[in-house]
């Protein structure tokens, strides 16, 4: 589904990716970790073309997302993203953060989107948060309502770019079931995460990068059970200490 | 010195001399207002584009409106446009076309920056949902950017009120110009340039104060 070819990025001379490859098949559940300033929220957010990359290739469902012929906004629309920071649009209600997309990029008549919406609103449990504005929830219900926006376009796939890094502790394990259920019903995932809980739960593949490369791409088993890098298993100790 | 007289200001002069200048001062800000900030947040955009070709030649323009006093603008275009079309635009419809140019620059460098204060992410969010660009600017960052600039925006309208009366040089009749004639008519052009300082300085301190009590109530919904 995801294909990550030997990409390569510079922030001038800086280089924050270096021969990153890997991949996400269908169905899989992703988590990329890592030291901050490693370059995996960079990572991600190549994979929607958020950011640009100088070197390689990535192929999200067969398309490659650096041929200038591209429909970008089209893939986009079937690639589900939600941001540490929520990123919901502050000036429209949840409702309209749900069906705004729905309506202008789908086509979907508003009757149609709204019903949508209230069903995923539902779902995370915020039905009843739909004419509020974003700044009246909690973090937490922000980023449900996030993922709920991206799941209200019927994403193939879902990126999750540290959906849990701003909020309050408390606020974590309510986003974090939410993935959970997503993950157990068979959505294919990429999610960059401190959250080794998480990753031990659903995760197929866990990625552990450093400065810009990927150290260690392997089976959650063999991640937690013997990881070969030594930086790995640096980072691992320091998480996994209490 | 002579004691002021005020007796000659009454319903009629109000009704023969200032109202109808009021009328166009107030029309002109109001239009020049409409499409300076349209073209201004056009500016903006080809501003803070990436392509360079549509960053120029914008900022070239925001530069030298800026930096050319208005009043030479206005007696430009006024005498320019009978030399390059032949025949004379009447002061009116010039000072409409020079102030929504002059203005866009100004109401331009607003817009910036009030594009720049809509953090990245939202442009990402709205990439990340299959909008293109241009939807994420007018549904996304732009209602944001308005939103949070709009104290700025009307406090540069009230300067813009303030400088209408810079028509006065090309004889277009605004509302300072309601005065000067009422002055020259009744032999009081003191008197009657007081009047039309005391007139502006109501007109735009009160403006002023309702920017400022707007401001709180967007600060509280915020």
């Amino acid at each position: 589904m995801i294909e990550i070819k030997n990409v390569s990025k510079w922030y001038g001379a800086f280089q924050v990716l270096t021969n990153c490859t890997t991949s996400v098949a269908k169905g899989e559940v992703v988590v990329v970790c890592g030291p901050s300033g490693s370059g995996k929220s960079t990572l991600i957010k190549t994979v929607n073309a958020l950011e640009p990359f100088e070197k390689g290739e990535i192929i999200v469902d067969g398309i490659s997302i650096n041929d200038p012929a591209t429909d970008l906004p089209k893939l986009r629309a079937r690639v589900g993203m939600v941001f540490q920071n929520f990123e919901l649009f502050p000036h429209l209600s949840i409702m309209e953060n749900l069906t705004l997309a729905q309506m202008r990029v789908m086509g979907r008549g508003k009757e149609e989107a709204v019903e949508k919406s209230l069903k995923l609103l539902d779902r995370v449990g915020l039905k009843e948060q739909a004419p509020k504005f974003p700044g009246q929830l909690s973090g937490g219900q922000q980023q449900r309502v996030a993922i709920a926006r991206a799941l209200a376009m019927d994403p193939m796939c879902m990126l999750f770019d540290e959906p849990t890094s701003a909020l309050d502790p408390e606020m974590i394990n309510e986003v974090l079931d939410v993935m959970v259920a997503l993950a157990q019903e068979g959505m294919t995932m990429m999610c960059v995460t401190h959250e080794m809980g998480f990753a031990r739960k659903v995760a197929n593949r866990v990625i552990f990068m450093d400065r810009g490369e990927i150290v260690e791409d392997a089976t959650k088993e063999d991640f937690f059970g013997k990881p070969r890098s030594e930086r790995a298993q640096l980072f691992l100790s320091k998480i996994l200490q209490h | 010195m002579e004691a002021l007289d005020l007796s000659f200001f009454d319903w009629d002069l109000v009704q023969n001399f200032l109202w109808k200048g009021l009328v166009f001062s107030v029309q002109l800000t109001l239009v020049a207002m409409v499409g300076g900030i349209f073209f201004g947040t056009v500016l903006a955009l080809m501003r803070l584009s990436s392509h360079k070709w549509l960053q120029y030649p914008a900022s070239l323009y925001v530069n030298t409106m800026r930096s050319i006093p208005l009043v030479m603008v206005i007696l430009w275009f006024f005498l320019l446009i009978p030399f390059l079309t032949g025949r004379p635009l009447g002061a009116e419809w010039s000072a409409i076309i020079t102030f929504t140019a002059f203005e866009a620059a100004y109401y331009s460098e607003i817009m910036r920056a009030g594009i720049q204060s809509v953090a990245r992410g939202q442009v990402y969010a709205g990439y990340a949902l299959g909008l293109t660009y241009g939807q994420t600017m007018k549904l996304v960052v732009l209602p944001q950017a308005f939103r949070n600039m709009l104290p700025v925006l009307l406090t540069q309208t009230i300067i813009l009120f303030q400088d209408t009366s810079l028509v006065y040089a090309i004889g277009a009749y605004d509302l300072l110009r309601g005065f000067s004639t009422a002055g020259r008519n009744f032999n009081r052009p003191v008197e009657s340039f007081l009047l039309a300082a005391l007139v502006y300085f109501v007109i735009c301190f009160s403006l002023s104060l309702l920017v400022k009590r707007l401001q709180k109530k967007i600060a509280i919904v915020r």
